[in-house]
């Protein structure tokens, strides 16, 4: 696991979500609402995949660490990881 | 401003059903005498004889739409845009803040709880955090006209007609009604139903004693015949663009036919079990109120369901209306698509409303062995029956809790 491989597993997941957007050029370091039709209810739905597919709890509080591809590796890397270890 | 005296028509018409998601391939299936039913698997229970749809989800719709909401929702919003396309009509190009939708419904939010309930039991050891957010907007009373407003950016009234399965007829009514207290100028109104994807309504029409069955599908909604046992459930849609006359003619709108009367009443007397007499009162009254007889009627489309007792009470109160009416045909399009409940009206009515320019009355297959209490005179079996001209439709939708409605159309004359 690396930041990498998270960042694909959130566009993974942001294709299930949003199977209209093309995510072939999405920038890591800009802000997902900013380049695609994402929604808040959409980021619940983010959340909700992440619990479901990977075991990963982001609290309320934490959503806005998922704004971007960059911000979500540097958030989620450690989750993911000690996941890995447990 | 009201409208109470406008003579209310239909000017457009968008469906989906287990034979076609179109007027015309419906009609031309009905006319060839070709059933929709199939298998269709159900969870806890198999394969089961089924009315499927088959349009496509993605003409009027993004994937994202197609996800976040529900299968009654994209069969409204298929049906809403076909409807407008059919009635000549491009929303974007007209007030639509005065635009109304009226779904009738026999139920719904049944398959989204279930999906949802099953989903928590099978994968999450029933822990609600993995419960979804959709929850709510999916299953509202008024989804799927809601989902239709949302889609076509309308901004008039919207909402659902709750009325069991004979919601289809009391969309239309709602929608009439709608025009002439000048609530609306164009009214989207019909039903629409999902109801194949729970299998909840199977199980409890199996434990009713009402759940079809037969080795063959194709055979086994049969009205009227004697071994006859039960519905078949289906999934469909079908809603209608209704104006006020003058409104259509303004605009040169095709006329596809006209709502001569209608009447909606209930039984007050049981849960499930139909009444005869009340539904020969609103038969009546429908006629009564297009100022119609008995024998103005061409073709009565009956809602028989292909249940034991169900068809044979229906037919106790049709032949206390029409036994001397000669010339009144009488047919059910349950027989070739099953029981879309919703939608079941609406779509019957779709599949008769053709007679107005062809002239003939499809036909009701599958009586093999005609039940001698559903023996009525009029009675259209095998294959469609070419008549002299249709004038008058009266179509029958009937529904739980004793819920009657009748809607009559007659053929457009300026």
């Amino acid at each position: 696991m690396d930041k990498e491989k998270v960042k694909q597993i959130v566009l993974d997941i942001i294709a299930e979500i949003a199977p209209d957007e093309d995510l072939t050029d999405v920038k890591p370091e800009v802000r997902l609402r900013d380049q695609l039709d994402l929604d808040s209810m959409d980021f619940l739905d983010i959340v909700m995949e992440l619990r479901k597919q990977h075991g990963i709890e982001v609290p309320e509080a934490e959503y806005r660490q998922l704004e971007s591809l960059d911000s979500s590796a540097e958030y989620l890397f450690p989750k993911f990881e000690a996941k890995a270890v447990a | 401003m009201n409208y109470f005296d406008e003579r209310i028509v239909i000017t457009g018409v968008g469906l989906t059903s287990p034979l076609g998601d179109d007027l015309f391939t419906l009609r031309e299936n009905l006319l060839a005498g070709r059933s929709g039913v199939t298998r269709f698997p159900v969870r806890n229970m198999g394969e089961l004889p089924a009315g499927v749809c088959e349009f496509e989800t993605t003409r009027h719709q993004s994937r994202k739409q197609l996800r976040v909401g529900t299968r009654a929702g994209s069969i409204g919003i298929y049906c809403a845009n076909e409807a407008f396309a059919s009635a000549g009509i491009e929303p974007a190009e007209v007030d639509r803040s005065r635009i109304g939708v009226y779904v009738g419904i026999t139920e719904h939010g049944n398959v989204e709880t279930e999906t949802e309930v099953c989903q928590l039991f099978d994968h999450y050891d029933e822990d609600v955090k993995f419960w979804t957010h959709h929850h709510n907007p999916r299953t509202v009373a008024n989804n799927p006209a809601g989902e239709i407003t949302v889609n076509l950016g309308l901004t008039g009234p919207h909402y659902t007609v709750g009325a069991a399965c004979a919601a289809g007829n009391a969309g239309i009514i709602q929608g009439a009604q709608m025009l002439r207290l000048g609530e609306c100028d164009l009214a989207l109104a019909g039903g629409a139903s999902e109801s194949i994807r729970a299998y909840g309504i199977f199980a409890g029409f199996k434990s009713q004693g009402a759940l079809a069955q037969h080795e063959d599908p194709t055979k086994a909604s049969r009205p009227f015949d004697k071994n006859r046992n039960g519905i078949v459930v289906s999934e469909g849609g079908c809603l209608y663009v209704l104006e006020r006359l003058s409104d259509a003619k303004a605009r040169g709108a095709q006329i596809l036919g006209e709502i001569a009367g209608y009447s909606l009443n209930s039984d007050g007397t049981d849960y499930v079990l139909p009444n005869p007499e009340r539904q020969e009162e609103c038969i009546r009254l429908a006629l009564k109120k297009a100022k119609l007889t008995p024998a103005d009627v061409d073709i009565v489309s009956t809602h028989a369901t292909s249940t034991p007792q169900g068809d044979e009470q229906e037919c106790s109160a049709l032949r206390a209306v029409f036994g001397a009416s000669e010339g009144t045909f009488v047919n059910n399009t349950k027989s070739f698509i099953g029981h879309a409940m919703g939608a079941a009206g609406t779509l019957e009515l779709a599949g008769n409303l053709p007679s107005f320019g062809d002239g003939m009355v499809h036909a009701t297959i599958n009586v093999e062995e005609l039940d001698p209490a559903c023996a009525l005179p009029g009675l259209v079996c095998d294959e469609a029956k070419e008549t002299k001209g249709v004038e008058v439709i009266l179509n029958n939708s009937f529904g739980m809790l004793g819920i009657n409605s009748v809607l009559i159309l007659k053929k457009f004359h300026n």
